[in-house]
């Protein structure tokens, strides 16, 4: 029996269908989810999977089908018929992917909205900002909000202007180091400039956290080629990001010498840290683990080293280890950032670790540095 | 009489007596004949390209382990740098424009040369210099601040290679604008008589398109390039947050360019595929206008995108939305163009040579490209993937699946024009079967090493993505071999391969109308339009009025009812040759 053609389109379709369908769920491609917004992004991209699985099996089907059924027959030399074009196909083949990128536009929207994207930026657009507004940033919160558990742990008495000011403090004092004298030669930024503190390109607050301060803040330095944590209102800093479950977290970003791009693959979340300017993630890590932290802007010849470990714990293994930070931070003021600042370092003790890891000693690469 | 024969015997007069043999030397010289520039074009691109082609198999090699152990970490930036300023810069770009433009736009539309020969000549012969400079970086310290040379990184790298790299793309971009206002003046200017717009191949909308985006986008580079020199050289802080710079600004400026640098890379070959797939597929293109102006289209989408490449770097969240929607409309015009091919192949009679091969590969992994690229458009995704390895496969899949499988199967399809002589047809799929396979092998795992968290521009990853980089390495070197079979049927083809009759794929477009090689003024007199250039299948009686050769031509009449010759005729242009006399002497 020969089965009429329309059938079999049919029939074809729904094998499409379903398998698209499968597959936008099923396909493995990512890692674990790690905070709330992950879940939110993984949905979207679920659904521009099953889009696109149909989308690719159609395209290439058709094009092996072609080349199968309609491939010139020995000793054929005929042409194919004249059909130059058919105006109501067109025109539904323009619609329907216009239709498509409409709705991802749509959904996408929708998700960038719900992880916070979309928030009014009060201070995005201003640039060099007044010394109000200033004040009115991320420490000047956090300073009014004692009343949350974790903000009580802090130092209430730590004033608005020195905790604004922290990460500008650290890097300042990244700056007076030997080992950071050539950058600081060539690229005095934050010293001397006026934009400092031009917020721009955040994620903000969840659209029901809309209006509430953060529930702590981290300050977040990016240097060639190490990541450096400052807690305000304490003395911490640290080399790791240490993060509590569940609490939704700010993280002001800034760079001190290039780019670089602060990214955990788990929270689904990147941001570019840009000297001369304040970028802002806010989220909340919802699973307990370890997870890289990697910088994904390219920042100079050991970019590929330059990543560090996002520690999610419990709330209360996190006032421990905050706890404990205090106590180190407090007698032994910067030093504990030692382990993983670089800055008191020279570039090949820094290295050295990785070195050894890449089989090349410390002469090549002093070699490197001062060719 | 099919419409082939028609075309062919409408063009007895025009081919020239016996086709002059270009000598050897005259590819060394300051020819300014399009297709002598045309070839030093291909010729002088595929150098690089293989040059290109070095340095990725050094960057694969130094990723089939985690560590950074084959080469030094800033000799590895310097390679991924270089390799793809040179794909980019010394590849695609000047093969696209300069080679198959050059050589194929005044054939395809019955012009003699290119409006502006010397200018022509001089936008060739800046490139091999150019290039040169770029490669002798290697001996004083490479670029090593990517391909886009982000400041403050590039500035503060503090090496030579920097300033080299911007003079070298400087001259590059210069080249680029003269071909550019050649292409638009050529296009506008000097189609045959009787070709109106609507009869004008495909290939010469897409060079229009290029040549307009080339001539917006290209000055706003230089314009960057210089400010950052000054940065680098004298110390001024455009870009240079302590003296109230911004590296923002940059990024704003380059992208500005180099993002319809991608489609000055992929309009040129959408054309080619556009005349490629009627020919070998014995079927008119389906929906001639609709890829005609979606080439438009693109051209003007594609300076309205450019912020998408900076969605993680600090832009304004209205901005970021801005840029998504119409980075994600682009996908309409480009979905027409493909939906269009496929009606083509679809029930014509396929001759599956290399030429088509390469052809409908394109089309496949464009499409790859293409669906990951609206993945990419869309904002909140678009943070997890930035600069990872999944930007990475999206990239490759669009510029080589797509921009680099339509330049062979522009050299399989008109190499018999070029040289006169025939490819070999065995050794051309032994090639394609290698490419494909070596490409999907190298940049398939790409996504997924990218979404599963491998960032893109290191020389040592975390040793779970292990396998995963081994594939890709093993791809890349068989990418690599795959070239060899080309490189050697198209030399020993050039030299020695069976002759090349003047229109072996029976094509209807002008180019096939003159002798292979064609003469130096490509046709002997006016080439006469007796079909639309994809009426095939359109032979029979039932379709067709046949007008006497020594008649005055009507290309309306002369035409079948369904042919594009009939859709839009320019009434003020006289069909017949010799009421064009007059003209001629304008050009």
């Amino acid at each position: 029996m020969k089965i009429p053609s329309s059938i079999l389109t049919l029939l074809v379709g729904i094998v499409l269908t379903l398998v698209s369908l499968w597959y936008g769920q099923n396909h493995g491609l990512l890692p674990i989810a790690a905070s709330e917004e992950a879940t939110l992004i993984d949905r979207l991209f679920n659904a521009m999977m099953t889009i696109s699985t149909g989308l690719f099996l159609l395209v290439q089907g058709i094009i092996i089908i072609a080349a199968i059924r309609f491939r010139q027959r020995p000793g054929d030399d005929t042409d194919g018929p004249p059909v130059h074009g058919n105006v109501p196909l067109e025109i539904l083949w323009t619609a329907i992917p216009a239709v498509i990128v409409l709705g991802i536009s749509i959904y996408s929207f929708e998700v960038y909205g719900e992880i916070g994207g979309l928030n009014p930026m009060d201070h995005s657009v201003a640039h060099a900002p007044s010394h109000q507004q200033v004040a009115k940033m991320p420490g000047a919160a956090l300073a009014k909000r004692a009343g949350t558990a974790f903000a009580a742990t802090l130092t209430e008495a730590e004033s608005a202007t020195d905790t604004e000011n922290r990460n500008q403090q650290l890097q300042e004092k990244v700056l007076e180091d030997p080992a950071t004298a050539k950058f600081r030669k060539e690229l005095p930024q934050l010293r001397d400039s006026s934009d400092v503190g031009v917020t721009s390109g955040r994620i903000g607050p969840t659209p029901d956290k809309q209006g509430q301060d953060p529930e702590f803040f981290v300050n977040v330095t990016g240097l060639q080629f190490a990541w450096l944590f400052s807690y305000p209102g304490t003395d911490v800093t640290a080399g790791e990001l240490h993060l509590p479950l569940g609490r939704e977290v700010k993280l002001n970003i800034s760079a001190n010498d290039v780019i670089h791009a602060f990214w955990v693959p788990e929270f689904r979340l990147k941001q570019d840290a840009v000297p001369g300017r304040q970028t802002e993630l806010r989220f909340t890590p919802n699973r307990i683990g370890e997870y890289p932290l990697i910088c994904a802007e390219l920042c100079g010849a050991y970019h590929g080293v330059m990543k560090t470990t996002v520690i999610v714990q419990t709330p209360e293994d996190f006032q421990n280890w905050l706890a404990e930070q205090q106590e180190v931070a407090s007698s032994e003021a910067l030093d504990r950032a030692v382990a993983v600042n670089p800055a008191e370092r020279s570039d090949a003790e820094f290295l050295a670790p990785y070195a050894s890891e890449m089989g090349i000693d410390a002469e090549t690469l002093h070699s490197l540095h001062h060719h | 009489m099919t419409q082939v024969e028609l075309q062919e015997k409408a063009n007895l007069p025009a081919h020239g007596e016996q086709p002059k043999v270009t000598h050897w030397r005259e590819y060394f010289s300051f020819s300014t004949d399009h297709k002598v520039i045309g070839i030093q074009y291909l010729v002088t691109t595929f150098i690089f390209y293989l040059i290109g082609g070095v340095l990725a198999t050094a960057v694969r090699t130094e990723l089939a382990t985690p560590e950074s152990d084959f080469v030094a970490p800033d000799v590895y930036n310097s390679l991924f740098t270089v390799h793809a300023t040179v794909m980019i810069f010394l590849w695609i770009v000047p093969a696209g424009t300069g080679g198959f433009g050059n050589y194929l736009v005044p054939l395809l539309i019955g012009a003699r040369d290119m409006a502006f020969p010397r200018l022509n000549a001089i936008a060739f012969w800046i490139i091999p210099p150019a290039g040169l400079l770029l490669l002798s970086s290697f001996l004083v310290g490479a670029p090593g601040a990517g391909w886009t040379s982000y400041p403050p990184l590039s500035v503060v790298s503090g090496k030579p290679g920097e300033a080299i790299w911007i003079l070298s793309v400087l001259i590059l971009g210069t080249s680029s604008i003269l071909a550019a206002i050649n292409f638009l003046v050529t296009i506008w200017k000097m189609r045959t008589p009787g070709m109106g717009w609507n009869q004008m191949p495909l290939f010469c909308w897409a060079m229009l398109a290029t040549s307009a985006l080339a001539l917006i986008a290209t000055p706003v580079l230089a314009g960057a390039l210089i400010l950052l020199s000054f940065d680098l050289l004298v110390g001024t802080s455009f870009f240079n947050p302590t003296g109230g710079g911004d590296p923002i600004v940059y990024q704003h400026l380059f992208w500005f360019y180099s993002h319809p640098a991608v489609y000055i890379m992929i309009l040129p070959f959408f054309g080619m595929i556009s005349e490629i797939l009627p020919v070998h597929a014995r079927k008119p293109i389906f929906g001639y206008k609709a890829i005609a102006y979606s080439s438009l289209a693109i051209s003007f989408l594609g300076l309205i995108v450019w912020a998408h490449h900076m969605f993680t770097s600090g832009t304004p969240a209205w901005l970021r939305m801005f840029f998504m929607i119409t980075t994600m409309v682009i996908a309409v015009p480009t979905g027409i163009k493909v939906f269009s091919w496929l009606a083509t192949i679809w029930g014509g009679k396929l001759r599956l040579n290399s030429a088509m091969l390469f052809a409908m590969g394109f089309i496949s992994m464009f499409v790859i490209g293409g669906i990951s690229g609206v993945m990419v458009a869309a904002v909140p995704f678009d943070i997890h993937v930035h600069d990872t390895y999944f930007v990475v496969a999206h990239l490759h899949y669009v510029l080589f699946g797509g921009s680099v499988f339509g330049i062979y199967a522009g050299f399989y399809h008109w190499f018999p024009k070029m040289t006169g002589r025939m490819l070999n047809e065995t050794w051309g799929k032994v090639h394609f079967v290698l490419m494909l396979v070596g490409f999907n092998m190298a940049f398939l795992p790409m996504h997924k090493l990218g979404l599963e968290g491998m960032n893109r521009r290191i020389a040592s990853y975390d040793p779970k993505f292990t396998t995963l980089n081994v594939i890709c390495t093993v791809g890349a070197y068989i990418l690599a071999v795959s070239t060899i079979p080309f490189i050697v049927n198209a030399c020993w083809s050039w030299i020695a391969g069976p002759k090349a009759p003047d229109n072996p794929w029976q094509g209807l477009t002008l180019e096939w109308m003159t002798t292979s090689p064609p003469p130096p003024e490509n046709f002997e007199k006016d080439p006469v339009l007796a079909t639309g250039p994809y009426d095939y299948g359109m032979g029979d009686r039932r379709t067709q009025v046949e007008v006497p050769l020594d008649e005055p031509r009507n290309p309306v009449l002369a035409a079948g009812p369904d042919s594009v010759l009939r859709a839009d005729p320019d009434p003020a242009v006289a069909a017949h040759p010799d009421d064009r006399q007059g003209e001629s002497h304008n050009r």
